[in-house]
């Protein structure tokens, strides 16, 4: 049997206002019948625009040689996709391959139901009643297991759950029984619970409906879970492909090699130090926490007459000095208000919540600016925390000018200079506007703003989660080795278990608004005890293939368990 | 379309500035050296655009024009920007009962027809009377008031857009007071719409000037050349034959406002890179870009470990935007 997508010296070439840009660089891939091919890297290596190319969905700017030849489900002669008219090409788009976007809310139309734009994609490929399209999209809608299919046929997109959303869009591609799906990035926007739902049906997919996948991803724990052969891109060049099991095992080049070793890994090195800081700590006379809330509720105001949405519901929690507390839990568990409840940038409704002193019940922002000082918070994007019209420069030194103790950004100077440095970032640097940074340089810099005033606590909301792995494990290096030397308190929230056990000397663990576990880390993610606790450590893939196949099945078990 | 506007633009300025040395007479002149201009002559080389039927030469009007048309506009523009952008900045970042009862007040404002409201400002502020400065005074004010509003929904809903962004609340959580992030923080990423609306609005205000000239509420002859005016007095000579008094203060208004309308269009289009036109890439062309964090490449392997620092440092610097 030939093979189901075969791309050979694909080159694609970007115009762009500096000149050609070239993304892709002398690719040659194949994807077997029934096979799953992840193709990984870290953003900008290409791998989206190989997979756009697949359905000839390039923007006019791109230009692009090379074969790329697409199996016909229907058997007739392989289709060279870029030599397609705009019609055949629009033939061959759901017939024979088709596409699983990242984000599942951005990719439904708001304004019809799913039912309608599951049929949609049958109404393009040759007519069909309406009566058999809706059947049709009811069966499909079964298949990637939507509960009660005859009435969430008629839902609208906003009516269903993230996960939900993404099983209507793999729903969606399998309509037509195509050869080749391509998912770029299908759980990077889910949850970890409902990421391991989402890639056993895409398992599904593969085993149940024969249909090739052709994964993108840069989570190297989806690509150990689901793929059969893997595809390493750097620069805009494979440099090595193997099968999944053998890349783990034995990498090759020493990329894949450093790839995989920026990988977070549960159980690492992070438990062996907090536990030496524990011990540090307990030689130490007892003090006053830095934050304490006992009972600490936020609600967020509803609409006139409506009650409001209580985002946490009676948490208790300590920092002590020097202590960095994770706290962990999906979205919409209420970790990130908590986090704003500590900076005072969320009021608090009920319970008690003493930072540095102040109780933030009711607190008065005349009281609470100067403690301000001793606070610092890094932000989830570090494309939109600084201010586009700041030089990086100024925005380090804008504490320091907002708390008086530097009349402008040059007098500032030296000690932004300073600050660069202990993030390892060039001096030069100040000079630049943000967006002339990489993502993971402005997060550094959005680091030495933070601490530019030497604070006593220091907030980060899901630092690194929108940094490539690679650039991910480097922040978080330097974010242990400035904790060690300042020796600053810090609340450290993210929703990646693996990264809060890196750094965290304990962690909480939040459900729907309330703290469901707190510990050190070897005792919440050792041997967690709450069951919630357990299902999150059993969701989280992990980089190794044959670790992950035991891990799924004990996932199954607590799944059927339940 | 950019470099015809700014043609046009760059034109109509340097009339403004340099009419007493390009015009032939001043705007006030009936008559010169060799007597009376005469009224309603013809174009010759004396008057080549003629004279109109109060006797004075078209082309001088014309020229002179230029610079009452140009006053009106930046003091018009310049008010209204400052009044109306710093209302909608308050108006968006206060929020609440504020921003309330000042979006109804610009709601009052655009529903009343702009001329009519244009006309009792300026009866209110000329008190009738005719003068250089005083009709200049009043034609502004008046398209100022019109235009405040619309300067103030665009800030205002920049504002609204900027406030809710991350840098924003991180300078909140520094402890910065309200005033430094309005306007260090918030007002200096709202303006990029202002030049788009700020060209437009003055081809506009050279309308509403125009078109207040033409009913009877400008300026007199002997105070100030002014467009509308002139053509309001060359409404009958049209039915007479006498084209000339008409076509060239016409042709005047139509050029300034499509050159002001020109450069505000391709002004939006430059902004947005979507609209921007590029030359297509040829396919295989170009070198690719380094977007890798972990340094390392089969050539790069070789090279010296002082060498490799530098190549990394180098690499990073490859940022995409």
């Amino acid at each position: 049997m030939s093979n189901v997508l075969d791309i050979q010296n694909l080159e694609i070439t970007f115009a762009t206002d500096r000149g050609p840009v070239k993304a892709v660089d002398r690719v040659s891939l194949e994807v077997a019948p029934r096979s799953v091919l992840a193709v990984v890297g870290e953003s900008g290596s290409g791998k989206t625009v190989t997979a756009k190319t697949v359905l000839g969905l390039l923007p006019e700017t791109a230009a692009s040689r090379g074969v790329v030849l697409l199996a016909n489900t229907s058997g007739g002669e392989p289709s060279s996709v870029l030599t397609l008219s705009p019609e055949q090409l629009r033939a061959v788009r759901g017939r024979d391959v088709a596409m699983v976007f990242q984000e599942a809310s951005t990719a439904l139309n708001p304004v019809y139901t799913v039912g309608w734009q599951i049929a949609e994609g049958l109404r393009a490929h040759g007519k069909v009643s309406k009566k058999a399209a809706r059947a049709q999209a009811i069966d499909m809608l079964r298949k990637v297991g939507i509960p009660e299919p005859e009435r969430r046929v008629d839902s609208y997109p906003h009516q269903l759950s993230g996960g939900q959303k993404q099983r209507v869009v793999i729903a969606m591609a399998l309509a037509l029984n195509p050869g080749l799906i391509v998912a770029d990035e299908p759980t990077t926007a889910l949850d970890v619970t409902v990421q391991a739902e989402i890639l056993d049906l895409l398992r599904q997919c593969r085993d149940e409906f024969g249909a090739s996948i052709m994964l993108i991803t840069h989570n190297m724990g989806v690509v150990a879970d689901l793929a059969d052969e893997v595809a390493v891109m750097y620069q805009g060049e494979v440099v090595e492909r193997a099968p999944v099991a053998e890349l783990f095992a034995a990498p090759r080049e020493k990329y894949t090699r450093d790839l995989l070793a920026a990988v977070p890994r549960l159980g690492g090195e992070g438990r062996v130090r907090a536990a030496e800081r524990a011990m540090e700590r307990a030689l130490q006379p007892e003090r006053e926490p830095l934050v304490r809330a006992s009972g600490l509720e936020i609600e967020y105001p509803g609409r006139l007459g409506k009650p409001g949405f209580k985002a946490v519901k009676g948490v208790d929690f300590e920092i002590a000095a020097g202590e960095v507390l994770g706290l962990v839990g999906e979205s919409g568990s209420g970790k990130s208000t908590i986090g704003r409840a500590l900076a005072g940038l969320t009021p608090v409704s009920g319970g008690s919540l003493r930072v540095l002193g102040v109780e933030m019940l009711g607190f008065k922002e005349r009281e609470f600016r100067p403690v301000r000082r001793d606070i610092g918070f890094v932000f989830q994007d570090p494309a939109t925390s600084f201010n586009p019209r700041f030089t990086i420069a100024e925005c380090v030194a804008e504490p320091m000018i907002v708390h008086g103790l530097a009349r402008d950004a040059d007098r500032a100077r030296s000690r932004v200079n300073e600050l660069l440095e202990a993030v390892q970032l060039p001096a030069a640097y100040g000079d630049r506007y943000p967006h002339e940074l990489s993502g993971g340089q402005r997060q550094r810099a959005s680091l030495a703003r933070g601490l530019a005033l030497d604070p006593k606590l220091l907030i980060a909301d899901e630092p690194t989660s929108a940094l490539d792995v690679s650039v991910q494990a480097k922040v978080l290096e330097l974010f242990a080795e400035l904790q060690r030397e300042l020796g600053f308190a810090s609340l450290f929230i993210t929703h990646d278990l693996a990264v809060v056990d890196a750094l965290a000397d304990r962690v909480g663990v939040l459900l729907h608004g309330e703290l469901v576990e707190v510990g050190t880390g070897e005792q919440v993610l050792g041997s967690p005890e709450h069951p919630y606790t357990q299902r999150l450590l059993a969701s989280l893939p992990v980089p190794d293939p044959v670790e992950q196949a035991t891990r799924r099945d004990a996932w199954r078990s607590t799944l059927s368990g339940s | 379309m950019l470099v015809a506007g700014l043609l046009l633009v760059i034109v109509f300025v340097l009339m403004a500035a340099l009419a007493p040395w390009i015009a032939p007479y001043n705007y006030n002149a009936i008559s010169g050296p060799d007597g009376d201009f005469g009224s309603r002559m013809a174009p010759s080389a004396a008057h080549p655009f003629g004279t109109t039927i109060a006797g004075y030469d078209v082309l001088s009007r014309v020229i002179w024009g230029s610079r009452t048309a140009f006053l009106v506009i930046v003091i018009a523009v310049a008010a209204s920007i400052f009044i109306g952008s710093l209302l909608g900045l308050v108006s968006a970042y206060v929020g609440g009962a504020v921003d309330r009862v000042l979006v109804m007040l610009a709601d009052a404002i655009y529903a009343f027809p702009s001329l009519l409201l244009a006309i009792v400002m300026s009866i209110m502020i000329s008190g009738g009377q005719s003068s250089l400065w005083g009709g200049i005074w009043s034609a502004s004010l008046s398209i100022t008031v019109v235009f405040i509003p619309q300067y103030f929904r665009v800030v205002r809903s920049e504002v609204i857009r900027v406030k809710a962004e991350a840098f924003v609340e991180s300078a909140r959580v520094i402890g910065a007071s309200h005033r430094r992030i309005m306007f260090q923080h918030v007002f200096r990423n709202s303006t990029r719409s202002l030049p788009l609306v700020f060209t437009l609005n003055a081809s506009e205000a050279i309308l509403t000037l125009a078109g207040l000239g033409f009913l009877g509420f400008g300026i007199e002859p002997n105070s100030a050349a002014e467009w509308g005016y002139d053509l309001n007095k060359a409404v009958a000579d049209v039915t007479n034959g006498v084209w000339w008094t008409s076509l060239w203060p016409g042709i005047a208004i139509v050029l300034v406002v499509m050159g002001l309308t020109l450069t505000g269009e391709s002004l939006n289009d430059l902004s947005d890179p979507r609209l921007r036109l590029r030359r297509r890439a040829k396919a295989g062309s170009g070198a690719v870009t380094s977007t890798s964090v972990i340094a390392v490449q089969q050539a790069a392997a070789a090279a010296a470990g002082a060498a490799d620092t530098a190549a990394s440092a180098n690499r990073e610097e490859g940022a995409p935007s």
